[in-house]
């Protein structure tokens, strides 16, 4: 056990002696060994992806992450559709929610009557809290109809027949679709990514904030060019994570998307995710293909979270060394 | 140039457009809270009788309840964490007090952070390559086994976190009192972050309790009350699932009616997670 020798909290208050002897290293050998435990859950999840996803790939070869062909009937699988879905909605989900997390977060350091910081703060804290599946319910029962009446309706109905504007917005209006889930989506993420923020704008000096108000900046004037770059590195971490959580979240996709195959052409209509695909046909799917081609989705969907999320520790930890 | 302290008319107008633009940005995410949480109690409320909690659930047209699916979420849920909670409870100790700056620690540090916030219906696709399609059948343990991945990073990263906020004299004052390193983390260390830890724990049994993804295919749904929990087991979560999305009045009214009670759950915990957290440290 290689952890013995090292500078650990407990090794350097205290030289080993023979007293604890045993215990001690039967106690340490059981926390090494729930440690090396998650290392290998992750281990196994990549694994178990590759091992079950593999025949998908033999099949279709490279064919599979360009076709967006996804035909249980005949057994034709393509990933294309699924991983453009999963890339659009993020992405979208994204560029609606960061403006919002950033007001958020600034609101609650910088402008909040210090009364109401705490409720405020709890509330935004229990959005993140309530569960993907509500999100969902919410977003197909009370969300989509609204939004098909007051947004999709007047849009497409204003949309000039023959341009690319036209094309963009068609599909049917039921308030389902694409830009419906990116909009769940944002306020799903929102409350994670306005936390971080809010978090890396405490951890400011309060002499670097002091002194530009000193110098005579109004707030919008420290924000932008004092607090912002002094954080752009968590910041962007931040973005990453709540990036990494668009990306992977399932039920309140699934539930809202409207489950369409193929290629997304419009911001209304019907798409899928890796995420919601898996989630609906799991757990029917009977052909050997059709399991390893689901499999093999998660399998991307892994590398593509894994590459995010990666770099969003990164970010943020070099953020928090500063 | 009126006035050599008042800002100029443009700077004026951009402060008061941004300070306007965070309160909106505010008011929305209350909103949007507002609106889920107005939305669970008008449509929850109203299903939410005593059948529900002695009934299981029905087919179309007759009544029922959901005592099968809180039951089956309860069983697995408290198996997953007990799992979690000794997993997670070591593999913190293990992070801030034996490796702190070793680089195997760096590691699982790091690749902990990602489980953390890895998708979790890949989580259900791992358990069920591993469990379910091998024993050839879906169960409540692997749905236990499935939350319990899902539930141990959380635990391991809160854990590790309140750990090392304990001062170091602590740990010296044991020692010199001649402890050995295993009493010293059992009855000063881990005592003194009890609070901390409790919250970590709440905070994963939260995040666990509402989560659907991974239980799709592990363990799967049952109509009858079963404590067999090497069958098919029936959850919250996946009953909900399929009952908001069938075409049946009285299927969608159980739907809102679990809905409410997992949100309800879940907001609690969170809410007394919090305070606990609040509890004076000492430093």
């Amino acid at each position: 056990m290689t952890a013995a020798a090292d500078p650990g909290a407990m090794a350097a208050s205290r030289p080993r002696s023979a007293r604890g002897g045993g215990l001690d290293r039967l106690f340490e050998a059981m926390c090494f060994a729930a440690a090396t435990l998650l290392l290998t859950a992750l281990g196994g999840i990549v694994v178990s992806l590759m091992i079950g996803g593999w025949p998908a790939f033999a099949h279709f070869g490279f064919g599979f992450f360009i076709s967006s062909e996804w035909d249980p009937v005949q057994e034709i699988y393509g990933a294309a559709g699924a991983v453009t879905g999963t890339l659009v909605t993020a992405t979208l989900a994204l560029a609606l929610s960061l403006p919002l997390a950033l007001g958020v977060a600034i609101f609650l350091v910088e402008l909040c009557p210090p009364v109401l910081r705490r409720p405020i703060g709890t509330a935004v804290e229990l959005l993140a809290g309530i569960p993907s599946i509500v999100y969902g319910m919410w977003g197909l029962f009370v969300f989509a109809p609204w939004f098909a009446k007051t947004v999709q309706m007047p849009i497409m109905m204003s949309a000039q027949p023959g341009t690319v504007w036209e094309t963009i917005t068609t599909g049917v209006p039921n308030g389902a679709g694409i830009l419906s889930a990116s909009i769940i989506l944002a306020i799903m993420i929102l409350p994670f990514m306005a936390a971080t923020l809010r978090e890396l704008l405490l951890s400011i000096p309060p002499q670097v904030r002091e002194s530009a108000y000193g110098l005579g900046s109004t707030t919008f004037e420290v924000i932008r060019k004092v607090s912002l770059p002094y954080i752009r590195t968590g910041a962007i971490g931040a973005v990453m994570l709540g990036l990494g959580r668009a990306l992977g979240e399932t039920m309140a996709v699934t539930f809202i998307i409207g489950n369409a195959h193929g290629f997304p052409t419009s911001i209304f209509a019907s798409g899928s995710t890796i995420a919601s695909t898996i989630a609906n046909e799991f757990a029917e799917a009977t052909g050997v293909l059709h399991t390893a081609s689901l499999t093999a989705l998660g399998l991307v969907l892994f590398i593509i979270t894994f590459a995010v999320l990666a770099l969003a520790r990164i970010l943020i930890g070099r953020q928090a060394n500063l | 140039m009126s006035s050599t302290f008042a800002p100029r008319l443009s700077r004026r107008l951009g402060e008061v457009v941004f300070l306007a633009f965070c309160w909106v940005a505010t008011g929305i995410a209350l909103l949007a809270l507002t609106a889920i949480m107005w939305s669970l109690l008008s449509q929850g409320l109203g299903g939410l009788d005593l059948d529900i909690f002695t009934k299981s659930t029905p087919a179309p047209g007759s009544d029922g309840g959901l005592l099968n699916a809180i039951m089956g979420s309860l069983m697995m849920c408290v198996t997953a964490m007990i799992g979690a909670v000794i997993v997670g409870i070591l593999a913190g100790t293990w992070l801030s007090e034996f490796a702190r700056e070793s680089r195997y620690g760096k590691v699982i540090r790091f690749l902990n952070d990602v489980l953390l916030s890895a998708p979790s219906i890949l989580v259900g696709l791992f358990v069920y390559g591993i469990l379910v399609a091998p024993l050839k059948g879906f169960s409540g343990y692997a749905g236990a086994v499935a939350l319990a991945l899902i539930a141990a990073p959380v635990i391991t990263r809160t854990t590790e976190d309140v750990l090392r906020l304990q001062p170091a004299a602590l740990r010296e004052a044991s020692v010199a009192l001649g402890a050995p390193v295993w009493r010293t983390i059992f009855a000063v260390i881990w005592k003194s972050a009890r609070a901390g830890m409790l919250t970590g724990a709440l905070l994963a049994f939260a995040r666990i309790s509402g989560e659907t993804a991974p239980l799709l295919f592990t363990a799967l749904n049952n109509q009858f009350l079963s404590f067999d929990m090497t069958k098919p087991t029936a959850n919250l979560p996946v009953v909900i699932f399929n009952f908001a999305l069938s075409a049946y009045d009285d299927w969608r009214r159980l739907a809102w009616a679990g809905a409410l009670l997992i949100a309800a759950t879940v907001l609690t915990v969170t809410i007394i997670a919090r305070m606990l957290a609040r509890e004076p440290r000492r430093s």
